[in-house]
């Protein structure tokens, strides 16, 4: 029988090689910097890393509905033919994406949520992190919605529907299906962008691991479940994204 | 339908540089009580320009149109109100790509003129077979030919059952092939006595069709009449070359 190249069979082959040595790699540096490991004290704290990971998904979840509803209503705000409007969405897309995640959980909760009296961390946490995300949301957007060609509007108008089913009806289902794949994408960031939220001590999944580290004075046994932990989480959403991508392809053919 | 347009000027703004320009000039025409006008005339000469005033989807900077007495309104909700008493097809991207062939046929009639979804599905099946597209129905824009496009197209618009229909160059973006189909549907039309302005370059199909055809040029009507004497009997040397042309290329 013929042997025939098989390029799924390849590709596998290849990942796992990569990732082997991969972690070789990581293996053999942490038996370099700390030759004993202790992970029975890690493992008694199980339950804390646990609730640590599912607090960062929930937050990552909340944060993301805020994120794509703010980043919808700026994309139409950034094609306002208004001029103050567009301003709004501009100046406060750049003002977001000019400055660190890091400098606006400190900015938002140290100073605007004491200003105004809100003192649920949790809550300031996943605000801070929707307004984050939602900028890059907003111009992952209004590509989307750019991309809708006018001859489409031209045929709602045609058809009849109002300026608000036209958006509803025709614009914004097409757009969404453009944009699917940058948003897992984003979402991906933002799952990882939680990470910051630790700074203003929301029991997430990274200080889950910095205190368990400080409890049972170990280094850095909880930094590596730690990263296995995000990726449990970011690698199957980046396998959705590039699905989407593809199978958006052939839908637009 | 009795068409009377009045000094009809629409204009475009210059933009990025470029200099305004004046698409149709005050326009003049007066039809007879006709079921099927259509226009011709070169390229840029404002026929398409005319035929969106004439479906509500553009507003003229001065003059009248009126369907049998009916003055067009100006309004974006009177014009809203009077689109959805007519059907406009274009050249291409009708369809909403999202949608199946079926659901492009159901939006307007659910959406639009308050159809529950079983009427309307009522509402379109007797169509979808007598044009041959039932076996379409399920698929997406992506899937259908050419042809088979523009005929959900002009199905979608018809199942509203408008006053009349407006059909911009409905078979230029089509092979021959599809453009035979097309055609051929647009004449069982206007057999069955479905009223249309049909903007074309195909000479032959114009002169089967029409009642009347007006030729458009430089944003003005340089000759209209019966469809028999304006082919054979064509007074403007201008209009004669022209048609000579577009015979030869035939």
């Amino acid at each position: 029988m013929a042997r025939r190249y098989n390029p799924a069979m390849a590709r596998w082959l290849a990942h796992l090689v990569v990732i082997t040595l991969f972690v070789a790699g990581i293996a053999a540096a942490c038996t370099r910097v700390h030759p004993d490991w202790n992970w029975s004290g890690i493992w008694d704290y199980r339950q804390k890393f646990v609730q640590g990971w599912v607090t960062t998904v929930g937050i990552s979840l909340a944060a993301l509905v805020f994120a794509m509803l703010v980043g919808l209503v700026v994309a139409v705000m950034l094609r306002s033919r208004m001029a103050l409007v567009e301003a709004v969405g501009r100046v406060y897309v750049e003002a977001i994406r000019g400055t660190p995640l890091l400098v606006q959980l400190l900015i938002g909760f140290y100073v605007v949520a004491s200003a105004v009296g809100l003192e649920n961390r949790y809550v300031v946490g996943v605000l801070v992190l929707a307004l984050f995300a939602g900028a890059y949301m907003a111009e992952i957007f209004r590509g989307g919605l750019d991309a809708i060609p006018a001859a489409q509007l031209d045929s709602a108008r045609a058809i009849g529907l109002t300026p608000a089913q036209a958006f509803r009806l025709v614009v914004l289902p097409q757009a969404v299906r453009i944009v699917l794949p940058s948003i897992a994408g984003q979402l991906v960031s933002l799952i990882k962008d939680s990470s910051l939220l630790s700074v203003i001590a929301i029991s997430e999944f990274t200080l889950a691991a910095q205190e368990v580290n400080a409890f049972t004075f170990s280094t850095l046994e909880s930094y590596l479940p730690l990263a296995a932990g995000y990726l449990l989480l970011t690698l199957p959403l980046a396998t959705l994204s590039r699905w989407l991508e593809r199978r958006f392809r052939y839908e637009a053919a | 339908m009795r068409l009377v347009i009045h000094a009809l000027a629409r204009r475009f703004a210059g933009r990025d540089g470029r200099p305004a320009t004046t698409v149709l000039d005050g326009l003049e025409l007066t039809t007879g009580d006709i079921a099927a006008l259509v226009l011709v005339g070169p390229s840029g000469g404002g026929k398409s320009t005319l035929l969106r005033v004439l479906a509500g989807l553009d507003v003229p900077e001065a003059g009248s149109v009126a369907f049998d007495g009916a003055t067009l309104p100006r309004d974006a909700a009177g014009l809203r109100a009077y689109r959805r008493t007519v059907g406009t097809v274009f050249q291409a991207f009708n369809l909403f790509p999202h949608l199946t062939a079926l659901e492009n046929l159901l939006l307007p009639l659910v959406h639009v003129h308050g159809l529950d979804r079983t009427a309307a599905l009522e509402r379109v099946r007797g169509p979808l077979d007598r044009f041959g597209l039932t076996a379409h129905a399920h698929k997406r824009p992506a899937e259908l030919s050419g042809g088979q496009k523009q005929r959900i197209a002009i199905l979608r618009a018809l199942v509203v059952r408008p006053r009349r229909l407006f059909l911009d160059e409905p078979t230029s973006a089509l092979d021959p092939e599809m453009t035979g189909e097309v055609l051929e549907m647009i004449a069982e039309l206007r057999v069955a006595g479905t009223q249309f302005v049909l903007v074309t370059h195909e000479m032959a199909f114009a002169r089967r069709v029409a009642d009347e055809i007006a030729f458009v040029a430089d944003g003005r009507i340089l000759a209209h009449g019966a469809t028999a004497t304006f082919f054979d009997d064509q007074a403007d040397p201008r209009v004669r070359r022209f048609l000579e042309t577009s015979q030869h290329h035939a």
